[in-house]
């Protein structure tokens, strides 16, 4: 794979930003995590184009982006599921049920932990305290909002929910 | 009760709000009419202390930055959070955001700091949102940017989001992450203050710690230092979770009882049960005994006179039907998970502690599994480059011996035999390692070899 990229992934509006990051720091490497953020928020996750890309913009071999995104355990390698759902099962979570919500949210998918589910809706993952102890067991949905406080059964209506409206939009 | 940080003022988000009740007043009153060694000199006297965890005084911190303009400095904020238990910095962030941007500032004026960088935890994504929108607003009112107030100072602040790394938190691997690099933490010295992010002079300070600095300089450090525990001043936010019955973040001064934590402010024990364990500062940190907990005062001196530590204040609750055996094996796979790979005790230590735990918890464990735990704890314990070693091994060594009764009762006797070298490990100081030197060589080997291959077929399932 030695063949550059000849159309650039970015639009003109989207290379605002990535100017934008450039600008706040002293050196170009420095805006690798941001410009990976951006590529993960497009395409959903990290491909071996989408990580040469964000290498080529800041001038740095492919090897060390790769490096950077393997180190990181949000930047997803593989493509996830529509719907990732990130289960803490940390102390604090495992004392008020988060280790028995994952295993139930597991079995009811039918999926292991970092595995998709086959019709793309669903992936989950076990994931380390996202520093919502006070409001355990919680689950975080494609590493943004944060659903609290869960009980099994708000747990099954969030997840119909969520399969209704993946349904709906095709 | 003092409250310095979250204060009961509605919509103190919002930047108007806040500077309708005094805000960034302090910022202006040191740009313009103090020197940046005032500052310091007030900060040193309010013996404030870094709540971040090592407790290091900030005043001092601040001293070490070189004077003079020949480098770029920085200051480095470490919303990182990432210690199971503690989650009082998004309070700070959705509660009062601007309270710690003005510290921020100020600290960046009494430094000579070109620039802030507010790195947060990538999870974090709502507390990010609304803190980019508080860094907008605080340059739209003009107490960020070129030529603040008039005066020759001129300070950035920047929002960076991390990306999912526990290490990041450690402060010289979040300066690697700043430049973009993997984050792995650096030897020191040098420390960060003479060569920190980009080669140039930096100074890390936690969120809790910046957010009490506009206070102490509106009434004065001597105020700050009589507040709670004159060794500990302050107030800290005590985030407490697990089994009581009202968890959250409690903003209280230090040196309050931990039962008067509990009791007075979070409805105690869920299901009226005893407490039988209390971690008091985030996971690392080596956990109480029902009896530590009911007399312990919660600042820094108190608990490292019963050899814990206060930690980032992280309190989590653990009642009598709790099994600790699960506790310590699920703590010390998140250390597992989390090692940076950079030092192998600590990357193959996390790994064999936590097969040693999985034995114990399958109930396949032996009483010698115990001090070999503990052995492979202090062999981590200030071996390795950063504190992470450290804060693995602690909670193993400390619950171990602290609660060593409910782990043998869960070890079995006699029926099930350990892989030969790790038994032979944990007897090598006593008489009985003498007995296996002198056993027959060739039987040795040939039960090794079995039970190796034993172990290694149990690996899969605990490392699924």
């Amino acid at each position: 794979m030695t063949e550059t990229i000849e159309k650039p992934l970015f639009s003109e509006e989207e290379m605002k930003t990535v100017n934008m990051h450039l600008d706040k720091y002293p050196t170009k490497m420095s805006a690798i995590m941001p410009i990976l953020w951006m590529l993960q928020d497009k395409y959903g996750w990290l491909s071996e184009d989408n990580m040469k890309y964000a290498g080529d913009l800041l001038n740095l071999p492919y090897e060390h982006v790769l490096g950077v995104a393997t180190f990181y355990t949000m930047y997803f390698k593989k493509p996830m599921g529509k719907y990732h759902l990130q289960i803490c099962t940390n102390v604090s979570c495992m004392l008020c049920g988060g280790d028995k919500l994952f295993q139930y949210v597991s079995e009811k998918l039918g999926i292991k932990n970092n595995h998709v589910t086959p019709d793309g809706i669903f992936s989950i993952e076990e994931v380390e305290c996202l520093g919502s102890c006070g409001t355990a067991p919680m689950m975080q949905i494609n590493n943004k909002e944060f659903y609290e406080n869960l009980t099994l059964e708000n747990v099954d209506k969030l997840l119909n929910d969520l399969r209704m409206k993946a349904g709906a939009n095709g | 009760m003092v409250k310095i940080i979250l204060k009961d003022i509605p919509d103190l988000a919002k930047v108007d709000v806040y500077t309708k009740n005094g805000g960034y007043e302090m910022l202006k009153k040191c740009v313009t009419e103090m020197k940046p060694d005032d500052v310091i000199a007030e900060v040193k006297k309010s013996n404030l202390r870094g709540r971040g965890g090592a407790c290091f005084p900030t005043g001092m911190k601040w001293s070490f930055m070189p004077k003079g303009n020949e480098k770029p400095k920085y200051l480095v904020c470490n919303g990182d959070e990432s210690e199971p238990g503690s989650f009082k910095d998004r309070e700070i962030f959705e509660k009062n955001p601007h309270q710690f941007i003005e510290g921020a500032l100020i600290a960046c004026y009494a430094m000579g700091c070109k620039a802030a960088y507010v790195y947060i935890r990538g999870e974090y994504w709502k507390w990010i949102n609304i803190m980019e929108e508080a860094v907008a607003d605080t340059y739209k009112k003009g107490f960020a940017g070129k030529k603040l107030f008039g005066s020759d100072f001129s300070v950035d602040i920047y929002v960076h989001k991390g990306a999912g790394a526990y290490i990041c938190g450690e402060e010289s691997s979040m300066l690697n992450s700043l430049e973009g690099k993997r984050a792995y933490p650096r030897v020191k010295p040098p420390f960060p203050a003479a060569v920190g992010v980009w080669g140039m002079p930096t100074t890390v300070n936690n969120i809790e710690t910046l957010a009490n600095v506009p206070e102490i300089i509106r009434h004065g450090g001597e105020w700050f230092s009589k507040i709670g525990e004159p060794k500990h001043p302050g107030t800290l936010l005590y985030g407490v979770s697990g089994h009581v019955n009202k968890p959250g973040v409690y903003e209280i001064e230090t040196g309050i009882p931990l039962k008067s934590l509990i009791d007075d402010y979070c409805g105690g024990v869920k299901n009226g049960k005893q407490i039988k364990m209390v971690i008091p500062g985030g996971s690392s940190m080596p956990p109480l005994t029902r009896e530590e907990a009911l007399t312990v005062k919660m600042d820094a001196e108190s608990l490292k006179a019963i050899e814990s530590a206060i930690g980032t204040a992280g309190v989590i609750v653990m009642d009598e039907d709790t099994d600790l055996i699960k506790v310590l094996k699920r703590i010390t796979k998140f250390y597992y998970h989390e090692s940076c790979g950079q030092c192998t005790p600590c990357r193959e230590g996390c790994g064999w502690m936590l097969r040693v735990l999985d034995r114990l918890d399958k109930g396949e464990g032996r009483i010698e599994d115990l001090d070999l735990l503990i052995n492979v704890a202090e062999n981590i314990e200030g071996n390795t480059i950063c504190a992470l070693g450290d804060a693995a091994a602690w909670p193993v060594k400390w619950t171990i011996r602290k609660f060593r009764a409910e782990f043998e009762a869960k070890c079995k006797n006699d029926k099930y035999q350990l892989p030969v070298l790790n038994k032979v490990h944990s007897i090598r100081h006593t008489p009985a390692y003498d007995n296996i030197r002198i056993y027959n060589e060739n039987n040795v080997v040939e039960d090794l070899i079995g039970k190796v291959q034993e172990n290694l077929n149990r690996e899969d399932e605990t490392f699924s």
